[in-house]
């Protein structure tokens, strides 16, 4: 049961929890209109303590299509929070009028502690570096969806691997599905942390291994999960000019992919995916954007008990 | 006077890592006491090399947990005329609440002022905890 849970981080939820949500999202996509009055008279409250234009677009966009309405702050300088009140109060204030409530912050547990006061569901969208765990349900349905399996897979994860929560919120994640192969491709510096090495992977006894140019194994990918690696994150110049095309994906490297290989990325892009890449149908990172919000619709339906 | 090797009534903290005495003893804020504190360092000790004794002259309630944070191999004698009426071992505990504060500047508990600071047990080897709200891990003994 979904019903009044609230979401925190991806492992918050079971593997069958998340089948619940992904089927529901299924039968969304498949018949929108069956869905579009199931949150009438539902308030979703949107509370941004920093703004995230991109994320708060796909729940409203998630509610209004469930026939639901938003309130909420994307500037915490204009709400009571510059008056200097507690999360806690604010969140058990929001409860009297709304039915769930979306949370971004930039310190770290910030949901967790809104979580604990409570009387509504709440949703992490972000609390600084920590966790992102929509963004993580958005790529496991797209997987599911394009691939039809979250099992047998092997992902490539590519650029900043060391700071890209997503990356380590979507390792955890697959690491529960069975035979699952990693392709870590990033810079010396830039590598996923130990602590996901010894606590995710050698743990579940998952095979992985780690390189730094994606040219010599992206032939072995199902999936490509490309992430941005910015130069600043280079300690030396040299690295980063022997390196730096390596992690710009084109048309030359995706020719030695596979044909059902698929490429994702979290958004927005810069430039380490070449525009020229968009063209080709194994390009799903917008398709990847349209799931995000079928899958908050399905979150948000299951988390109210509507559905 | 009271002498160093015996106490009426009161606490011996015993079994201290040698050089560990004047951190417990500035934990337990022991610097302010008006009651009679020794603090002995480097005695030596049947079960390590050499060990720090506290003994405290007066029954002052101690939080163990916190002294099992910070070295969970601590005995703790609770002595009432002259006798050991009571020994105290210690572990390391699975929950700790309100002990010590996240480090973590960019934890929520930096500018949440009215929340419990909780931190859960993650390697007892090693001693390190995790933050429930942001994650980052802790080891006390090392505070
Ligand atoms: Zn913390």
């Amino acid at each position: 049961m979904l019903k009044g849970r609230h979401l925190i981080e991806p492992m918050d939820f079971s593997i069958d929890e998340l089948e619940e949500i992904f089927n529901l999202a299924d039968e969304i996509i498949a018949n929108p209109e069956n869905f579009k009055d199931i949150c009438n008279g539902k308030l979703l409250a949107t509370l941004f303590y920093e703004p995230s234009t991109r994320t708060r677009f796909s729940f409203e966009a998630a509610m209004y299509r469930l026939g639901g309405k938003v309130i909420g702050f994307s500037e915490p300088n204009s709400s009571s929070v510059a008056k200097g009140e507690s999360i806690a109060d604010t969140i058990r204030t929001i409860g009297c009028y709304a039915d769930i409530a979306v949370m971004r912050h930039p310190k770290e547990g910030a949901p967790k502690v809104a979580s604990f006061y409570s009387n509504i569901p709440v949703i992490n969208a972000g609390d600084g570096g920590h966790q992102h765990p929509t963004q993580t349900l958005t790529d496991l349905l797209t997987i599911r969806a394009i691939k039809g399996k979250l099992s047998n897979l092997t992902i490539g994860f590519c650029g900043d691997l060391k700071f890209g929560r997503t990356v380590h919120s979507l390792i955890k994640a697959m690491s529960r599905y069975e035979n699952i192969k990693f392709i870590l491709v990033s810079p010396e510096e830039l590598k996923v942390p130990e602590y996901i090495k010894k606590e995710v992977l050698e743990k579940n006894n998952i095979e992985f291994e780690e390189i730094e140019k994606l040219e010599d194994s992206i032939q072995k990918l199902d999936i490509l999960y490309m992430t941005r690696v910015q130069k600043e994150r280079f300690f030396n110049e040299e690295d980063y000019i022997r390196l730096k095309d390596s992690y710009i994906l084109d048309k030359e490297k995706m020719n030695n992919a596979k044909k059902d290989m698929i490429v994702l990325h979290p958004l927005p892009r810069v430039n380490e995916i070449s525009y020229e890449v968009d063209e080709d149908p194994r390009a799903c990172y917008f398709k990847q954007a349209q799931y995000g919000m079928y899958v908050r619709m399905a979150l948000i339906a299951k988390l109210l008990g509507v559905c | 006077m009271v002498s160093i090797n015996s106490i009426k009534r009161g606490v011996v903290i015993d079994h201290i890592k040698a050089g560990y005495g004047i951190k417990i003893y500035n934990y337990l804020g022991l610097d302010k006491a008006e009651f009679t504190v020794a603090l002995i360092k480097n005695a030596p000790s049947n079960k390590k090399e050499r060990k720090d004794i506290i003994k405290i002259e007066n029954a002052i309630d101690i939080d163990f947990t916190v002294l099992g944070l910070i070295d969970p191999n601590i005995t703790i004698n609770i002595i009432e005329d002259e006798v050991i009426k009571k020994k105290i071992k210690l572990s390391t505990p699975n929950r700790v609440e309100d002990v010590i504060k996240c480090k973590n500047p960019r934890c929520v508990t930096s500018v949440e002022a009215n929340i419990p600071h909780v931190f859960f047990l993650l390697d007892e080897e090693k001693g390190q905890y995790k933050c429930q709200y942001c994650d980052e891990l802790h080891t006390f003994s090392e505070v």
